[in-house]
């Protein structure tokens, strides 16, 4: 789901950049009131964790690979605002020193992974969890559902972005400028390889994170819980 | 053990295990993720490269690309491997420097 430079003509990645900036101000804006410094190792590992994951490539034999993104498990433990922080330096990093998504955009993946997918992940969670203990098994399950709604809205909105291309940036003889794949290939693909494999992926891996929290350290499920 | 300890060496064990994220795709002879192929594969694709793609995916040339070395493609899915784990140290020591660097900044001292 990393878009490189070059897929996304410059009205589309400037525009996702115009959406992005006033999301982070507003994240480090509420970030400042609400994170305590002793919370702050927890947000590196929750920004290395969503490095790492999404060097997991998981195949489709003879297809394509794609990833888990971590989001919604960062969402969970610190919130979403927190989680943006997080997610947009792993991409950030990803984009600058590995090429991993493209410089120009770095505006248009944050708003996938590190925007869509934590938000909609976040707000699901909460919702299924409803008033259970944290230690409940309903929120094992709410975060494998909220892990894998998520991934797949956050797909969607790649998949659109990717779409759009042909119909913004066309040369007079016909030929794309940006990504050539329309809605028709782009939606169906970015959707089709989410809902089929790499949605179960992320499922999977929040709920294990999150049941392994609930036995080791339940203190680090509160968040956005009555005390 | 505190848990963050332990979450730390969690990310270790993953670090450890990311050349799966390479070796899987390659046994399974799947290829690049949709939407992140290399300006060439546009030719076999859809027969030609779009202008303003070629133009703009030259823009940043990152330092270590596709998480491995240069001049270490003859060393094979061992030298990549090895490649891939170094790349994962050193994105998440930035990643880690530049976090502990924005909560000096964000946070509330108690």
């Amino acid at each position: 789901m990393h878009i490189p430079d070059g897929y996304l003509g410059p009205a589309t990645s400037g525009v996702m950049y115009a959406v992005m900036l006033p999301v982070w101000a507003v994240a480090s804006k509420i970030v400042k009131k609400t994170l305590k410094a002793k919370q702050v190792p927890l947000l590196a590992i929750g920004a290395a964790f969503s490095f790492v994951i999404m060097m997991f490539n998981v195949p489709i034999p003879g297809g394509t690979t794609g990833h888990a993104v971590g989001s919604v498990l960062v969402a969970i433990l610190l919130g979403p605002w927190a989680a943006c922080i997080a997610v947009t330096v792993a991409l950030v990093v990803q984009a600058l020193l590995f090429g991993d998504g493209g410089i120009t955009a770095i505006g248009a993946n944050c708003f996938n992974m590190a925007f869509v997918e934590v938000f909609v992940g976040y707000y699901l969670y909460k919702l299924i969890s409803g008033s259970s203990l944290v230690i409940s098994g309903r929120r094992v399950i709410a975060a494998g559902i909220a892990g894998y709604v998520a991934i797949n809205v956050a797909a969607f909105s790649a998949a659109i972005m990717f779409g759009i291309q042909p119909l913004l940036h066309k040369t007079v003889n016909g030929q794309s400028l940006y990504c050539p794949y329309g809605f028709n290939v782009a939606i169906p693909t970015m959707l089709g390889e989410h809902i089929l494999i790499f949605g179960w992926v992320e499922a999977v891996v929040t709920a294990l994170v999150i049941k392994y929290l609930q036995k080791q350290d339940p203190a680090l499920l509160g968040y956005g819980t009555q005390p | 053990m505190k848990t963050t300890t332990k979450l730390w060496i969690g990310i270790g064990v993953l670090i450890l295990l990311s050349p799966l994220g390479l070796i899987l795709p390659a046994y399974f002879k799947a290829g690049d993720a949709w939407g992140e192929w290399g300006t060439d594969a546009f030719k076999e694709l859809v027969g030609y490269i779009p202008k303003g793609l070629e133009k703009l995916s030259s823009l940043w040339s990152a330092p270590i690309p596709d998480y491995a070395f240069k001049g270490w493609e003859e060393k094979g899915l061992a030298g990549l491997s090895l490649a891939y784990i170094a790349s994962a140290i050193i994105g998440i020591l930035a990643v880690a420097c530049i976090i502990f660097l924005i909560g000096k900044f964000l946070t509330k001292k108690d």
